[in-house]
């Protein structure tokens, strides 16, 4: 298992190491610069925040400038938001997306599974249609929809929350942002989880469970164990996504997350901050597919892991 | 001498497409979606030409009004839109009388009323152009009768006074067009690399498949907002480039059903026959494998249109006057509490669509799934 995960580790370098090469070039190619303002910079002053900022130099020497700074966990010092550095920015950043994205995650999996099995005990019944009715609302109606409803509802109509705002992590903040995100996923929980179980309630052993006249309760836990496959390999990219950030969510709460770094990056021609967004995107993808691939292992003991 | 007969003639069989169009036409869910997604595409094509109104046509006088299903100018609305365009004729109406389909009036001034200056009548939404009936005092004061120009919008309109339902409509067309474009790009690109990857296997396909792994970890949305950046705000070109990206999910789909294809005795009969790699992939794997690629179509096609849509609430999707789905429902979400119409329309025309997609989805597994027969 140890060897396992350190061959994984070991694999993920060169990976890492193409995503970073092929997203430095692809953005350098798109045309405009970081300091592109409506009124374009006296040439002398381009001159000398291209020569700060080493962007003077070939395009080769500042990928090696870059990689060599990587390597050192520097992800250097922010084009767009002045004064900052890339690493401060995420570490203002991340954990309050960590978080939100972690317990919008909980709730899903707390909410999505149990109603994927109900659904799939009364296949084709009244609370099956439910469900399956919920779960594609859940996924068809965008969450930039959502967000603004919620925000009326519970915001202003009711007046229960607060509408938006980070107000340093408060509980109330938190609540409709994270149901925000977490319906879609409650809806593809559910779904999942209750195809799997449809599938694992016709396998042998659980035929087995039922002559055995075990309790409904009882054959559930066991069919748990097997309907979890699917739902796991969906969660390593899903959870990768929850938590680096939700543009919209963040937008639309005003939240200082990451999420929306990428955009506002990207527009900006913030250079270093698209590199770190990707650089952290990625590693949290990378990392999830190996948690994933031995939760796989855990669960199914056909699955070796070598 | 019946059973000989009998065996003579072969109990036709059902191919696998018959049986699922059967299957298929017996699910509720599914047929219900059919039809939907078929009124909802007869009506993006050809409800703009039916409404009366252009897409990017502004009403000036009717910003904001609210859906209803009786015609527009309102009777109440009527006089303080006469006292408005008075004042600009620098006159004073008097004596307004609003009859079915058209006003009487008098106009008094202190000077001469100059009859050009009535073209006011006509300019605005309401009214058709002014007849004077009477003229007293030397065209101090004028008797007009001006026909009121009855307009129908049934979804309201939007800021900028344009009617809401031809705009919704035309959202639909260019919504449908790019789910339709970017998901037919990553079926041709997602088929031919999987079934590529999966029949060759070995070596070739462990760096093919490697190469898609790469792809998978780079943010999505990076891509996409350098293809903006690329291509400008070409929407064509961008969904292109948006299926060109998508096609990772189904070259997975196509590779697994590849690999299990390519052990099959009528893949080893061809390759025995001496026919050509690019033949078997032609006539044996690809259409094999398309039961789980149709599936998967389905549900590609409601996800790119979330995802226009996601693009259009950044600001990076169609730009106006042209608009989509997702353009309507941000400006509606921006506005919800002044003007809910514009949130709720388009967005149960977006809703009703991915919903009938995905019980269409749901309904062609099940069909497809050779264990449920």
């Amino acid at each position: 298992m140890l060897t396992y995960i350190l061959r994984r580790l070991a694999a993920a370098i060169p990976t890492l190491f193409v995503i970073v090469t092929i997203s430095f070039f692809l953005m350098r190619v798109a045309p405009g610069g970081p300091f592109d303002l409506e009124q374009a910079l006296e040439a002398k002053v381009m001159e000398n925040l291209r020569r700060i900022y080493k962007l003077d130099q070939p395009l080769f020497q500042q990928y090696l400038t870059y990689l060599a700074a990587l390597l050192r966990g520097d992800f250097g010092p922010s084009f767009y938001f002045r004064d900052f550095s890339i690493g401060e920015l995420f570490a203002q950043g991340l954990p309050v997306s960590i978080r939100l994205g972690a317990s919008a995650l909980l709730l899903a999996l707390a909410i999505g599974g149990p109603l994927g099995m109900l659904a799939a005990f009364r296949q084709n019944r009244a609370a099956d249609h439910a469900v399956i009715g919920f779960a594609t609302a859940g996924i068809t109606i965008p969450n930039f929809v959502v967000a603004p409803v919620l925000q009326i509802v519970f915001g202003l109509t009711l007046a229960w929350l607060p509408v938006g705002g980070w107000n340093g992590g408060a509980f109330r903040n938190t609540l409709l942002p994270i149901v925000t995100l977490a319906l879609p996923q409650i809806a593809v929980i559910a779904r999942m989880t209750r195809a799997a179980m449809i599938e694992t309630l016709r396998a042998n052993h659980i035929r087995t469970l039922r002559a055995q006249g075990l309790s409904t309760m009882t054959i559930a836990l066991h069919a748990a164990r097997g309907a979890a496959l699917p739902v796991v390999s969906y969660l390593g990219p899903a959870a990768a996504s929850l938590l680096t950030g939700s543009v919209v969510v963040e937008t639309i709460f005003g939240i200082p997350g990451i999420g929306r770094y990428f955009v506002e990056g990207a527009l900006n021609r913030d250079y270093t901050l698209v590199m770190g967004t990707v650089v952290v995107v990625a590693i949290f993808v990378l990392a999830f597919n190996l948690l994933v691939d031995i939760l796989y292992a855990l669960l199914d003991p056909r699955v070796r892991l070598d | 001498m019946s059973d000989t007969t009998a065996l003579r003639v072969p109990p036709a069989g059902r191919s696998l497409w018959q049986d699922a169009r059967v299957r298929l036409l017996r699910n509720r869910a599914a047929v219900a979606s059919l039809i939907v997604l078929a009124l909802m595409t007869l009506a993006c094509i050809i409800g703009p030409l039916l409404t009366g109104h252009a897409y990017d046509r502004v009403y000036q006088d009717y910003v904001r009004v609210p859906a209803s299903l009786s015609a527009y100018p309102k009777a109440e609305a009527l006089p303080a839109a006469v006292q408005r365009i008075a004042s600009r004729i620098r006159a004073t109406p008097s004596e307004i009388v609003v009859e079915a389909d058209r006003i009487r009036l008098g106009l008094i001034s202190p000077r001469l009323i100059d009859p050009r200056l009535l073209v006011y009548f006509d300019r605005s939404d309401l009214f058709g152009p002014a007849r004077v009936i009477a003229n007293a005092l030397d065209g101090r004061r004028l008797g007009l009768e001006v026909p009121i120009k009855r307009q129908y919008f049934l979804f309201g309109t939007d800021s900028n006074g344009r009617d809401l339902l031809t705009r919704t409509l035309i959202a639909g067309r260019v919504s449908l067009a790019i789910g339709l474009l970017a998901t037919g790009v990553a079926l041709v690109i997602g088929v031919v690399y999987g079934a590529t990857a999966g029949y060759l296997g070995g070596r070739i396909d462990m760096v093919m498949m490697r190469i898609v792994d790469v792809l998978y970890s780079l943010p999505f949305i990076f891509f996409v907002i350098l293809l903006v950046v690329f291509f400008g705000r070409n929407f064509i070109l961008m969904f292109l480039a948006v299926g060109a990206i998508e096609w990772l999910d189904m070259a997975r789909i196509v590779r697994g059903q590849a690999l299990s294809i390519r052990r099959q005795d009528y893949v080893l009969a061809a390759e025995a026959l001496g026919v050509s790699t690019g033949g078997i992939l032609k006539r044996h794997v690809i259409p094999n494998t398309l039961g789980p690629v149709v599936v998967y179509v389905t549900l590609l096609v409601p996800k790119v249109i979330l995802l226009e849509s996601f693009l259009s609430f950044l600001g990076l999707g169609i730009q106006e006057p042209m608009t989509s789905w997702g353009v309507l429902i941000s400006d509606g979400a921006r506005a919800i509490q002044a003007t809910p119409w514009m949130l709720v329309f388009p967005a149960s025309f977006l809703v009703a669509t991915l919903f009938a997609l995905n019980f269409l989805g749901d309904g062609l597994r099940d069909a497809l799934d050779p264990r449920d027969r």
